[in-house]
Order: structure tokens, then sequence, then C-alpha cells
């Protein structure tokens, strides 16, 4: 494999295994919203698994059909507009699967998540991962990583942050964590005890499970 | 050989289509409150429908529209007006589909109209017609269905007038209808849409050969009247750039300008092209009923106020698609509807196509509305076991 195809095969894996951890905290038969659904992997792997009665928001059109095409209803749209016209508290789960850092106003996605649905999930790259910290410290340039493959140029992704900002923002809501898990680079998942500073550091990507307080 | 107005009169009352006729012992309450007897009901048929009577499509004509949706038209000669997208190894496949669309009621091409013969007085009805609605032309669908033998429709697919009947059919019969496909839509008319009908209406009416809607009685036809509405509704459904692209500022057939009223411009010679022809198939009251029928409609106003107690409980998967350029019925309609839906947790599906062709575009070749509907409905089939 060249190195493009090992980037892209590794986060082909890792998308999956982040689908996996997500699924894990979704009960089965729920009423879930997924927002920026792509082409509806997670729909797919929650509706076979779970049974799960899934809705979809995507931005693209084109992911939209794909959606349509594998029986999911999906909605073209905006996490950023068009999660203020659901009413509350109309599914069980709303999922963000590595959306978050692309939205304009994430604090308003994630307080709008948490209306809608009595749970939020939540899963992002973590910019606190070593080797973004590396990235910086030793390049002084923005990272380019199998998990993070944009220049900063032209990344659709403008508001980056580390699982520990992540954890005040949720303080900040505010919100509760019934559940959190950070994957390392090769999409294992960390220790369940050890600290945040050090999931903030080994984590390359976290899930978490948010409830309504 | 018969003029083309002539052929399209006899269709009103012997159409080349397969006709249903309810009698007086079968009347349709209409929404203005009264009974309506007898009915015919004439609509074209297309595939098998299979033992399980599992597959079959309804398709919802627009205004101008009729039952001809993908057979030679029997008056102006010409392919259907959905044959892009319905007929064998099409996209909706009548090979696999079986594939039912009805002439409305209250238009002229074998359905009761006011050009039908009202059989009190052996004369057409003219005026005499009662006002009807998209709930009536969608209940006498609904008598058409059943008498078919079909108790639940695998979708329901229309464009404009017949995305209203479409919409309607979800909201009044949810247990006949397993999809439904609403495009280029709303659930009202705005104020907008009201007003450029008005103007149609007027048009005809000031036709002094229109007599009052008695034309057929006196052997007129009020064909200037209802030329410049068809030639006023043809601009909504073009988009500003369509028009641009098509026309510019081009002049038709000559090197200068002739300092005249003749038609100069390239658009003007298309919207008279298209005025002239719309007449020939056309009848001219039937225009004032349908453009009523949707002024009327306004599906949360029948449910309280609320578009989403239109769907409450409904378990149709819907599939919503609207067109950027549409300033007719613009994407915001079909957002209402969505949000609607939402609400009311139907499961839905919305994209809005990037389109430059404006209102008309449900009725073109558009990759994207093709690869969206072709998704959906097998999703669909596939769902229902067909």
């Amino acid at each position: 494999m060249t190195d493009a195809e090992l980037r892209d095969h590794s986060a082909a894996t890792q998308a999956r295994v982040d689908y996996l951890v997500v699924a894990d905290m979704v009960t089965p038969g729920a009423r879930v919203l997924d927002v920026g659904c792509g082409d509806g992997a997670l729909l797919t792997l929650l509706t076979e698994r779970k049974g799960v009665d899934g809705r979809g928001i995507e931005l693209s059109r084109e992911g939209v059909a794909q959606c349509v095409a594998r029986g999911h209803a999906v909605i073209q749209g905006d996490a950023d507009t068009d999660l203020i016209d659901y009413p509350t508290d109309c599914f069980d789960y709303v999922v963000l699967s590595q959306t978050l850092q692309a939205t304009r106003n994430p604090r308003k996605v994630l307080e709008q998540m948490l209306r809608i649905g009595r749970h939020a999930v939540v899963s992002f790259p973590n910019f606190g991962h070593w080797r973004v910290r590396s990235s910086l410290f030793f390049n002084g340039r923005m990272p380019v990583t199998a998990n993070l493959r944009y220049n900063w140029y032209d990344t659709p992704n403008i508001h980056f942050c580390t699982i520990a900002d992540f954890v005040a923002l949720v303080d900040e809501i505010p919100a509760r964590i019934d559940k959190a898990v950070a994957l390392n680079a090769s999409g294992a998942e960390l220790g369940f005890n050890a600290p945040w500073w050090f999931w903030n550091i080994m984590g390359e990507q976290a899930v978490f499970l948010l409830r309504r307080v | 050989m018969p003029t083309k107005s002539a052929r399209a009169l006899s269709e009103a009352e012997t159409p080349h289509s397969a006709v249903v006729r309810f009698g007086m012992d079968q009347p349709l309450l209409l929404d203005a409150g009264q009974f309506f007897a007898p009915l015919q009901v004439a609509y074209q048929t297309y595939g098998t429908l299979n033992a399980a009577r599992t597959n079959a499509i309804l398709i919802c004509h627009a205004l101008t529209g009729d039952q001809h949706v993908a057979n030679i038209h029997p008056v102006t000669g010409k392919a259907g007006w959905w044959e892009i997208m319905i007929g064998p190894g099409k996209l909706i496949d009548t090979d696999r589909y079986f594939v039912i669309c009805a002439n409305v009621l209250g238009a002229c091409m074998g359905t009761s109209g006011p050009s039908s013969l009202n059989p009190e007085t052996g004369k057409p009805y003219g005026l005499d017609f009662p006002v009807v609605t998209i709930g009536d032309m969608v209940k006498a669908q609904a008598m058409l269905v059943e008498h078919l033998g079909i108790s639940q429709l695998l979708s329901v697919v229309g464009g404009s007038m017949g995305g209203m009947q479409v919409l309607d059919w979800a909201a009044r019969y949810p247990d006949r209808v397993f999809s439904a496909m609403p495009i280029a839509t709303g659930a009202k008319h705005s104020a907008q849409n009201i007003a450029f009908d008005e103007v149609g209406r007027q048009a005809v009416m000031a036709d002094p050969d229109w007599r009052g809607g008695r034309y057929l009685e006196e052997g007129t036809r009020p064909i200037k009247g209802l030329s410049v509405a068809r030639m006023a509704a043809h601009i909504t459904y073009l988009s500003e750039q369509a028009l641009q692209r098509k026309f510019g500022r081009e002049l038709q057939n000559r090197e200068a300008r002739t300092f005249s009223f003749d038609a100069d411009f390239q658009v003007e010679s298309y919207l008279r092209h298209q005025g002239s022809t719309f007449v020939e198939r056309f009848d001219a009251n039937s225009y004032l009923y349908l453009t009523r029928a949707m002024n009327y409609f306004d599906l949360a106003a029948d449910h309280g106020g609320r578009l989403a107690h239109a769907f409450t409980g409904s378990k149709t998967r819907f599939c919503v698609i609207s067109f950027t350029s549409d300033w007719l019925f613009p994407t915001s309609d079909s957002r209402a509807i969505v949000h609607a839906l939402n609400a009311a947790g139907a499961p839905v599906s919305f994209v809005e196509i990037e389109s430059d062709k404006g209102h008309d575009a449900f009725l073109l070749d558009e990759p994207a509305l093709f690869s969206t509907m072709g998704g959906f409905l097998e999703a669909a089939a596939k769902a229902r076991g067909v």
C-alpha cells in the first residue's frame, strides 16, 4: 500500500471504530437523529444492529441521495441553521459524528441537540493529541495527519477543540457526561480509569454520550 | 379532419382513455358541501398490477397536464408529459410497476368538468359546475383506485398541483399511501400564486367570447383570453436565468426592430406560441376551476391551522423535492412541508436540486431529480416487497 492508501485505509477503519463506539452508546429501538449523516453508513449500522428508528440531516445533496437510496429518511440541511426546526424531545439520541469541528457555532449546535434529544452523542478529533502537539511544537506547522487531512486554508474544520476544551464546554452548557471513550491512533479504546490529561494527549478521537441536566 | 380544438372538445365527453362512471348511487361529497353525481373519471394505466396488488403507483398531474403521462397525446400528437420518467426500463419502470394517471376533477380530458354535459340540462355545465378543491380531486381518484381493487398505493407522485394532490392523499388516506413524492409544490398557495392566477382568470373572463362561461353553447371560444392567461402563467414556470439563456434580447426572424407591436423579440414569439398551442387543447372554464382549486388549497387550515396535524401518526415515507430557481413554489414551501412532517414524526427525506430551469424543472431531464427519485422508489419497493 502507498502512504495515501494506508492513510485512507486507516481513516476508513477508524471511522468504523468510531461508529461502533457510537452504536454501543445507543439503546436498541431508540429514535435517533444523525446530524451530518454523510452517505448513511452510521444510520445503516444503527438500523441493522440496534433496530433504531433513524433519521438524518446532511449538507450535500449527493449524500442525501445516497442515504435515500439506502432507505433512510434524510433531509438536506445544515446543523447550524436547521436543528432549530425540530420539536423539543422528538428523539432519544441526537448523534453528531466528526462534524462538531465543522460547525459555525458548536455550542449552539450542542444546545440544540440536547433540546431535540434527551441524549447527545458527539465524536470529534482531539486537537490535543500528541501528534498534533508535536507537529506544532517541532515543525511549527498546522498538523496534517491521518485524521486531519486538510491544509489549514482549505479545511472545513473551523472549530477544532481538545478533549479538555470539550469537557469545559459541556460544563458550561451545562450537560452531564454519561459516558466518554477515547480512541488511540490505531482505534483502540484508552483505559477507562486514565485521567483526562492522559486522554487529552493519547486520544486521537473521542466519543461522548451527554445528557441534558 | 376535425380541428385540434374539436378533437379536444370530444375528449371531454368521450376520451381516448379508459373511463369509469360512478352513478347517482355513488355521489361524491364535495368540500363545497354538495353531492356530485354522476361522476366520470378518465384514466390511463401502464404496466400490470401484480397478484399481491402492491406495485401500483399513482401519478398526479399538474394544472395544464392530463392523464396522458406516458403515451402519445390524442389531441396534440406529442409524447406524454412525463415520458422521460415513465415507461419500460425507465425510472418508473412500467415492466415492474403498475402506473395509474387520472384526469383530475374539473379538467377537460374526460373526467367530469365544466365542459362535460350536465345530465339535467343536456348542455355543458359551464359555470354550473360546482367549484371543486384539491381534496375533491383526490377523493375522485380514491374512488378510481378502489374501483381498480387497490387498497394501498406503493407511491403517489406529482409535481406542482400534482404535488398538492400527493400531500392531500397522504393526509386524507395515510393507510393507502405507502410512499409519497411531492415535488416542486407547497401545502398552500401564496398571495403571489393567487395573484398570478387571478390575472389569468380575469384575462379569460374579459374575453367577449367567454360569454359568461356559456361559450360552448354559443359556439364561441375565448381563445384570446385563455392564451393571455397561459402566457402570463408560463413566465412563472421559468426562471429569469432560463428566459435570459433561451432568448436574451434576440430578435425573431428579423434584422432590426420594426417599430411596431409585432413580436419583434424571440421571447414574445415564444410566449405567443405557448398561448396559441395551449388553447387548442385546454378548456377555458377548466382553467378557471383548476386555478381556483389550487388557490383554495391550504392543508394546515384544514387541520386546525397546524400543518403537522395533517400528518399525525403517518407511517407514509415522504420524499420532498424542490428546485433552487423555482420561484412559483420556492424551497421555503417545501421546507415548511418537511418541518411539519418532522414535527409529526413522519419519515421524510428532502433535497433541494440545483437547477436554473425554474418551476418546470420537475418535467425536465434533471439527473439529480432522477437519481433521488430512483433511489427513493427503489428503497420503498424493497421495503414493500415489490
